[in-house]
């Protein structure tokens, strides 16, 4: 922390392959972060809770553990972002890290554009937090959270109370990937979890009253098989 | 040399010896406890002996100890490990059973066994314990056993004429005589009388009663005198058997084999007595039942009295068979020339003279005729056997149902004399009894022999009484009538036979055809049965034809189980798998739990048993059912056809696999050598890029961009390479389990194009779903894969600026979807090869891919239970101004009606 500028965020990365750990490094370097690294789930752990750090990017298949017991641990005391990157392609696992707190994942092989990208919406939304404004725009679309009004290209757009309520969740985690299971407990209530056939029907709704084309979507973005993602 | 060879056994039977030996280790050992009579002491010499031996250390269990409350007895048994009886409920009675079953599962060294005669319970597996003791001896078990010799099955007869007390439960001889050991417990009358007084056999008033019927003095000397001599008998066999060893014998016997011919009455006895003769002879022996036309006509109980002396000689050690001839002499001396067997045994019954021997001579006078070398042997049976009651009955029964016939046949008669009586006069006398005779040749036709006897002799009667002068009297006033009576009479009788034999053979002619045909058709579908399912259909078709009984098909699994079919619920898995193991029947009218409604026969292929059918008859009461030589061999030719069917199934199934794994070796060729193409090359040129980029003076810049570009381009394509060998290989492994939720597929369609957005670049991507497509259900990633696979296909075949269109429509009960291009189209005739693995449009091709994209698609697709197929699309097809040439990709899924929403309540 006795660093030149104070403002760099740090960033601490818990990964077991020295070569990934090398570029990701290298990368972050070039767009002034701090990087702490920590090989094991042990050493990353250590490394969280000593270092403060702005952002946690974490493997999770680590030699002594699931990083998905660590996300547990790290959420028990503090809600700083976490990337995942993940070497499976099964989307249980994701889901199941995505649920534990981890805030977006990273399936491998990742380009850096692709890393950096995720880090910086993670590292905008923590410094968003404290001035959350009352008005979201995005495309042709502006939301103004205060007055409970959408508009998209300036004519006010009627939305029902469960498509503007799925619609407020998803912009309040921009950056974020929301699982099926997150979505459904915070829009309809946690009894409706296994109900993923609603959120299907809403948001094709929303796409379609929102995006200009429905079929491919620019905000209102699907992670297959795991859940859905907002980027103005 | 040669003299050394004449006092050496015969290799033949030292070879016997040896097997027979072989046979003996692996079995278990047999130790008879005989006696004359109850009370010698048998039960307490058998514990005796085990005492011995548990002492020794050895795991003796107590099988079954009957102790008859009799006190040293019991104390014998105290302390020895008793195995607990099973419970048998057989008509609200509890009865306590031997558990063999239990008794295997424990497999002790030696079980004791009461009471070898015993008769099991109803229900249990065996209907006698000897034949549980058998299984035990099969299964490697020593068995001590007791048993008295009137229960012995050859001398039960001799026993009832000494005692007058008939024994039911009896043992086959060769079950004595097989034997390992058979120890006589011998205790002199005068001694066992005295210990009958003492109250140490019954208690004091059955000893009474006891002592007054059984226990005579005279009874318990001729018994010991018979039981003495069977042991004698035995001994003599070792000592013959240890001679055979040693080669001390100079004298050779001679065969000197029995025939027995069983007839319609009396055969038990005659079994037994040759029994008796065969086993004082030392000579094998033959049972034979001829079936003649006169058998075939007999009532049923009649057969089944022939039929079981045939099974009783089978116990007793006779080989067995039933001819079928019309002379039943000449069938059986055929025979016993055939099989060189010298001595012919008969049955002589009481009444030896009967109407029929005056044209056709008995049995014994033409057996004695055709065999005029061999010995025939008479042996007195009772003219009637005791175990046929109902003989009786039956013919009342049968008499019942035929009366109707006789009624007809009078009537018939009556008939022609009515009609003729205005013919008196007009035609000739002779001509009316020409009449007459027809009526009797209709009557023998229709109704058979007894109708056409009456038919005779009552045209006889009606043509003196109304066309014989004087009329309307049996008087007749020509003498020359009675010549045309006689005649007439003569020739009714005749015709009248000759008919009916004609029209019985007709029927049974009919009856071996009806056979024959159902077997060849049964022949004739399995043949051409492919799988199991045709098979079992075949058999349970023949069974339903030929057996007319209701059947199941109960098939093991690889381990030997035999599982229990879909609609085998009737089965007795236990049973079946119990007929499976011994490669034998059981159930219904067999030695294995008889007392099964059904017949369980293991169906033997050359190369093992293949499964069991199990068999219901349609009519539960039937008896003879399943029984009769027709129907045994019908069902032995039937199962073994069904059998060899199920043999060749399974060898088609093994070949097939051996086609398969060829298959796999030849596509694990495919494989590796587009890997070793597709693999290497990028790799190579990473390598390549990466030296290059190395080498390159750090000036360079934007050379070194565009090799790192170049390093990422190939990189990703081996990750996309390896992406599909992972994807297809957890397809094929058959573990990827579908995760179905409800979709949508604007969703997935729109997930694809993102993920494919490199790929697309140069193309023109045109959507055009329907805005009211229905939810689906399916596996979002893995149709996210198939989308993705048929864009990137369509983008990867089609040049630069083509059109891709992505269209969807419901179809009732599916979704079908399309990928279509306006490229060059799909290669003519290989539209369907282009799903298979490793397979692509062109063989040579600088389009990189191992052509794994379309048979990732077509797994998933059949995985969801739907298809997918590849088609051109026809110049001009298109009314919508789309692509109006190239290929079209499409696949369905089957579709059901999308869940409820519930409904939103007002803002």
């Amino acid at each position: 922390m006795n660093t030149a500028d104070s403002n760099a965020p740090s960033i601490v990365l818990v990964e077991d392959e020295q070569q990934i750990r090398r570029f990701v490094r290298t990368a972050l370097e070039g767009e002034g972060c701090h990087v702490f690294e920590a090989e094991t789930m042990q050493r990353g752990l250590i490394e969280a809770g000593t270092r403060k750090p702005d952002l946690l990017i974490l493997d999770l298949g680590l030699p002594d553990g699931d990083g998905v017991s660590l996300i547990r641990d790290v959420r028990g005391w503090s809600s700083l972002p976490i990337l995942v990157l993940s070497a499976r392609s099964d989307e249980r696992d994701k889901v199941e890290a995505l649920d534990a707190g981890a805030d977006d994942f990273l399936t491998k092989p990742f380009g850096v554009a692709e890393l950096m990208a995720r880090v910086r919406a993670l590292l905008r939304r923590q410094r968003a937090a404290a001035d959350a404004s009352p008005q979201v725009s995005f495309g042709e679309v502006t939301l103004d959270l205060a007055r409970r009004v959408v508009t998209r290209g300036g004519e006010p757009l009627h939305l029902t109370p469960i498509e503007y309520r799925l619609l407020t969740v998803l912009v309040a985690s921009t950056g974020r990937v929301l699982t099926h299971r997150q979505l459904l407990a915070q829009v309809w209530g946690p009894g409706h979890t296994e109900h993923n056939h609603y959120l299907r029907v809403y948001m094709t709704g929303l796409r379609r009253k929102l995006e200009a084309d429905p079929a491919q979507p620019k905000h209102l973005l699907t992670e297959t098989g795991v859940g859905y993602r907002f980027n103005p | 040399m040669f003299q050394e060879n004449a006092t050496r056994p015969d290799p033949d039977a030292l070879l016997a010896r040896l097997d027979a030996e072989a046979a003996q280790a692996r079995r278990g050992r047999l130790k008879i406890f005989f006696g004359a009579s109850p009370g010698v002491g048998k039960t307490f010499a058998m514990l005796a002996a085990a005492r011995v031996l548990v002492e020794g250390g050895l795991d003796v269990l107590v099988g079954v100890v009957e102790t008859h409350g009799r006190g040293e007895t019991e104390a014998m048994l105290r302390g020895l490990p008793v195995l607990p009886r099973r419970d048998i409920d057989y008509r609200g009675h509890r009865l306590q059973e031997f558990d063999i079953d239990a008794a295997l599962a424990r497999a002790p060294a030696l079980v004791l066994m009461d009471e070898l005669a015993h008769s099991n319970a109803p229900g249990s597996r065996h209907p006698k314990r000897w034949q549980d003791i058998e299984e035990l001896l099969a299964a490697g078990v020593d068995v001590f056993t007791t048993v008295n010799v009137q229960h012995i099955e050859s001398l039960s007869d001799i026993v009832a004429g000494i005692t007058g007390a008939r024994v039911w439960e009896t043992v086959p001889d060769h079950v004595f005589d097989d034997a390992d050991e058979v120890v006589l417990v011998d205790l002199p009358p005068a001694e066992l009388l005295q210990r009958l007084r003492e109250g140490k056999v019954y208690i004091p008033q059955q000893a009474e009663r006891a002592m007054a019927s059984f226990f005579r003095k005279g009874n318990l000397l001729a018994l010991r005198e018979l039981a003495l001599r069977r042991t004698a008998d035995r001994v003599d066999d070792d000592v013959r058997a240890y001679r055979r060893e040693q080669s001390v014998a100079a004298v050779w016997p001679t065969q000197d084999a029995l025939l027995v011919c069983i007839g319609a009455q009396g055969g038990e006895k005659l079994v037994r007595s040759a029994a008796r003769l065969a086993a004082q002879l030392g000579a094998p022996w033959h049972a034979v039942h001829v079936e003649t036309p006169a058998m075939l006509r007999a009532p049923e109980d009649v057969r089944m009295q022939a039929l079981r002396a045939l099974r009783l000689a089978q116990e007793l050690g006779a080989a067995t068979a039933t001819l079928a001839g019309h002379d039943a002499a000449a069938a059986a001396v055929a025979y016993a020339r055939e099989h060189n067997l010298g001595k012919l045994l008969v049955g002589r019954s009481r009444v030896a003279w009967s109407p029929a021997s005056l044209w056709r001579p008995g049995f014994l006078r033409r057996a004695g005729q055709q065999a005029g070398d061999l010995d025939v042997i008479e042996i007195a049976v009772e003219e009637r056997d005791a175990t046929r009651p109902d003989a009786g009955r039956a013919w009342v029964a049968a008499w019942q149902e035929r009366w109707t016939h006789y009624a007809w046949t009078a009537a018939g008669v009556a008939l022609v004399a009515v009609l003729a009586t205005p013919l008196l006069g007009r035609i000739d006398l002779t001509n009316i009894v020409m009449l007459f005779l027809l009526a009797v040749v209709v009557s023998a036709l229709r109704f058979g022999r007894g109708p056409a006897v009456l038919a005779a002799f009552l045209s006889v009667a009606a043509f003196d009484f109304f066309f014989v002068p004087p009329r309307l009297t049996l008087a007749v006033s020509d003498v020359q009538y009675f010549v045309t009576f006689a005649v007439m009479l003569a020739v009714g009788l005749v015709i009248g036979q000759l008919t009916a034999r004609l029209r019985f053979e007709a029927a049974a002619a009919q009856a071996r055809e009806r056979r024959t045909r159902i077997l060849y058709e049964t022949a004739r579908e399995l043949s051409a049965a492919l799988t199991v399912q045709e098979v079992e259909a075949a058999g349970l078709r023949f069974a339903q034809q030929g057996l007319a009984a209701q059947a199941a098909l109960l098939l093991p699994d690889e381990d030997g189980r035999i599982q229990a079919g879909s609609d085998a619920s009737f089965a007795d898995t236990a049973i079946a798998q119990w007929a499976y193991d011994h490669a034998d029947m059981a159930g219904r009218g067999t030695g294995t739990l008889p007392s099964s409604p059904l017949l369980y026969v293991a169906l033997r292929a050359p190369m093992r048993t293949r499964g069991v059918l199990a068999l219901r008859p349609a009519d539960d009461a039937d008896r003879s059912w399943g029984v009769t030589p027709e129907q045994q061999r019908l069902l032995d030719t039937g199962a073994s056809l069904i059998a060899t069917a199920l043999e060749r199934v399974h060898y088609i199934a093994v070949a097939q696999d051996a086609l398969v794994n060829m298959e796999s070796e030849r596509l694990r060729n495919s494989l590796l050598s587009a890997l070793s193409h597709d693999l290497r090359t990028p790799l190579t040129a990473l390598v390549g890029l990466a030296d290059t980029l190395a080498l390159t003076p750090a000036r360079e810049a934007a050379l070194h961009g565009e090799l790192a570009h170049s390093i990422r381009d190939e990189a990703l394509r081996t990750s996309a390479l390896v992406n599909n060998l992972l994807d297809m290989a957890r397809l094929q492994s058959g573990k990827v389990a579908l995760r179905r939720e409800w979709q949508s597929l604007e969703e997935s369609v729109g997930a694809a194009l993102k993920s494919r957005a490199g790929a697309l670049a140069g193309h023109a991507i045109r959507v055009a779903l329907p805005d009211d497509l229905p939810l689906v259900e399916f596996d979002a990633v893995l149709m996210e894969r198939v989308l993705a696979n048929l864009l990137e296909n369509a983008a990867k075949y089609t040049p630069v600026g083509s059109r891709i269109e992505i269209g969807a429509q419901a179809l009732p009960e599916r979704l079908r979807v399309w990928v279509q291009d306006d490229g060059p189209g799909l290669p003519a005739g290989r539209a369907e090869r282009l799903f298979d693995k490793f397979t692509r449009g062109q063989e040579e091709s600088a389009i990189p891919g191992v052509g794994l994209g379309l048979a990732i698609v077509r797994a998933i697709v059949e995985a969801h239970g739907g298809r997918v197929w590849a088609e051109n699309v026809g110049t001009g097809s298109d009314s919508e101004g789309g692509a109006t040439h190239g290929a079209r990709f499409v696949f369905e899924l089957p579709r059901k009606e999308a869940p409820q929403l519930p409904e939103e309540p007002p803002p």
